[in-house]
């Protein structure tokens, strides 16, 4: 049970220093104990790195990383009292169920009574209780991911619980049953717990924070609910929400986004950006609907429909950009030329990739 | 269906049901029909049946007492090197570097006793062991210790067992290596975080994930012990006394010292089946063992 810093935290596994060669590049962000953290990115963004990085499996190139204050960089993971669940299930062969979770304990010298106690609980939030004396080995693969989980849960001292994209070898049918179970345990147990994944529905039921990674940055950090109206970076935006945010380049002053000729207005004032800086607009298909063709509005060529039986995406082209819009209920898809009609109080302007507030 | 009846097809399988029959049926036709006679010189053989095969297993006779002797004596070798280089293997191939060019220049020097050939290392250890001219011998000899292979029981049995592990301990160690490899590196980082000691890794994932290629080690190890003839008849030629004859040194005596095709031939008779029956049951343990692992991978 413990706060998470990190502070200036960055690796490299090349050892080089220079900029591109840091598979993280330097972080730092507080965890508080008790919060049920996600790191969300693509493969190779870096977010497995970092949870490396805090289990102790790798050692950073540089900064630190505290539990509570305490510098536990130079510590090896036994010491840091970490635990970790990661993508395939660790089962250790010769052992019953029961001898898997009481490994941990085993291994730290834990009284015996105490250790059955810890066991017995575990098993039960698990749902292992009537597997305990069977081999490990025999049992399902989502079964085997709860064992490696439990094994995480059994200590009660653990400052955080780590897990590594633990969903992936599991049916879909189970991957909802045990997120929820971890949802649950989360609440039960009052552990610090950093999830890893690079698929955002698991990401967003499971944190209350998530942790956008691209390229070895932290693209943007919040709850979900501001990653989905607010997108610090482009990428952000994009890589959330399905379909992703619609980004357009464009040219924008005061209050208005001009793209190609035809203007959109702005809630709120964007003045004097140097030239020379990449200017866009983004806006989520949610916040863009379908419209006939009517003048003053931007007009698009309809390419297809995605009907995702609940709402309807039309996949349009406005000149050479793709874009994506909400197709309204009962709306009859005109031929295949519609005008888009922009929630204003949605659009955002990026310089850079990166949001721009704008004055009021 | 109407099938094509053509009786030339015939000619097609000649061809290996000859090479079958002069390779193998024949010759072990030959030698059951040698182990049920007599020979004597000018080529005259004498019907016994089962006779040599009741004396072979007869311990009062002078071939049983020859034989289970020279049995119990190779049974005991291969115990005593399985007993030495498997777990000897196991240490060495968890010693070995992991990556690198170490790993290469590893697997080139420990390759290297297994492409000798066995009389060439026989000789390497004859001359090795001497103690006028060989390293080893007259190292001994200078530091007072009396080592003499020729003549003594123990040195000769210490000679020919150090000779077997360094031969072979090799293949134990490339076949552990090659399982070690084999485990995911997950393995070990949860066994970091579960606080393992470096013994609870070894019994807990190592050994368990090793045990096949284990199996196969002591199969090939056990064999070939078994069989063993080369190394030390360079060395020793069975001395000093019988102290060092095995079964195969005691069948070529047998066969081509004393010529008696007989007995010799019901000798490699039944050597063949306790070979045939220990294989066997290796196989029936493997394949168990792997059957069980279908099943368990079925249930998942």
């Amino acid at each position: 049970m413990a706060r998470i810093d990190l502070v200036d935290l960055a690796h490299s596994y090349s050892g080089g220093e220079a900029p591109e060669s840091f598979a993280l590049k330097p972080i730092s962000m507080t965890w508080r104990q008790g919060g049920a953290y996600a790191l969300l990115g693509p493969s190779g963004c870096g977010k497995t790195t970092l949870l490396n990085l805090i289990s102790g499996i790798v050692t950073p190139s540089r900064g630190k990383i505290l539990f509570d204050g305490v510098d536990i960089t130079p510590l090896s993971t036994q010491k840091r009292n970490i635990a970790q669940v990661f993508q395939f299930p660790v089962i250790y062969d010769t052992m019953t169920v029961r001898e898997n979770l009481a490994f941990p304990l085993k291994n730290r010298g834990v009284p015996r009574p105490e250790i059955d106690t810890r066991v017995a609980d575990i098993a039960d939030l698990l749902d292992l209780t009537p597997y305990l004396w069977r081999k490990a080995t025999r049992l399902t693969a989502d079964a085997k991911q709860k064992i490696s989980l439990g094994r995480g849960l059994v200590r009660s001292d653990v400052a955080a619980v780590l897990f590594d994209e633990p969903l992936t070898v599991i049916d879909p049918e189970l991957k909802w049953q045990l997120r929820s179970k971890l949802k649950a345990l989360h609440r039960a147990l009052d552990l610090t717990m950093i999830y890893v994944t690079h698929d955002q529905t698991e990401a967003l039921t499971f944190a209350d924070t998530v942790v956008v990674m691209h390229d070895g940055r932290v693209g943007q950090r919040g709850t979900p609910a501001q990653l989905f109206d607010k997108p610090a970076h482009t990428f952000v935006g994009y890589f959330i929400g399905s379909p992703g945010m619609n980004i357009m380049s464009a040219e924008v002053s005061g209050r208005e986004a001009r793209i190609d000729g035809h203007i959109i207005a702005l809630n709120r004032d964007y003045d004097g950006f140097r030239p020379g800086i990449k200017i866009e607009i983004g806006v989520r298909p949610e916040f863009v609907d379908i419209a006939p063709p009517a003048p003053g509005l931007l007009s698009a060529n309809i390419e297809r429909i995605d009907d995702l039986g609940r709402i309807r995406f039309a996949r349009v082209r406005v000149g050479h950009a793709k874009f994506a819009a909400r197709v309204p209920p009962g709306f009859s898809i005109p031929d295949n030329v519609a005008g888009l009609v922009f929630d204003t109080s949605h659009v955002h302007v990026y310089a850079d990739s990166l949001l721009v507030e704008g004055s009021a | 269906m109407e099938k094509t009846v053509n009786q030339k097809a015939w000619f097609l399988v000649l061809p290996v049901f000859l090479v079958v029959a002069f390779s193998a049926v024949l010759p072990l036709m030959t030698v059951v029909n040698y182990s049920m006679q007599d020979t004597f010189g000018n080529n005259q053989f004498f019907w016994n049946g089962v006779g040599w095969f009741k004396e072979l297993l007869d311990p009062s006779t002078d071939l049983g007492g020859r034989f289970l002797t020279s049995l119990w004596r190779n049974l005991f070798f291969s115990a005593v090197i399985l007993a030495i280089e498997v777990p000897l293997g196991i240490v060495v191939a968890l010693s070995m570097p992991r990556q690198g060019w170490s790993v290469a220049a590893c697997l080139v020097i420990l390759a290297l006793p297994l492409l000798i050939p066995w009389n060439v290392v026989g000789t390497i250890w004859q001359i090795f062991g001497r103690p006028d001219i060989g390293l080893l011998g007259y190292v001994l000899h200078k530091i007072g210790l009396h080592y003499n292979y020729v003549s003594n029981d123990l040195d000769a049995w210490a000679t020919v067992i150090v000779m077997d592990v360094w031969h072979w301990t090799s293949l134990v160690a490339l076949l552990c290596y090659a399982g070690l490899k084999s485990i995911p590196d997950a393995y070990y980082q949860a066994a970091q975080i579960d606080g393992a000691s470096r013994w609870a890794v070894f019994t807990a994932i190592q050994l368990p994930k090793m045990n096949r290629v284990l199996l196969i080690a002591v199969l090939l190890r056990f064999m070939d012990s078994f069989m063993i003839y080369t190394e030390p008849f360079v060395v020793t030629g069975g001395g000093p006394g019988n102290s060092t004859t095995f079964v195969s040194i005691e069948l070529v005596k047998i066969a081509l010292g004393q010529f008696d095709l007989g007995k010799a031939a019901a000798l490699s008779l039944v050597y063949n089946l306790i070979i045939i029956i220990v294989c066997w049951v290796f196989y029936t343990v493997m394949t168990n063992a792997g059957a069980e692992r279908q099943v368990k991978k079925g249930v998942a």
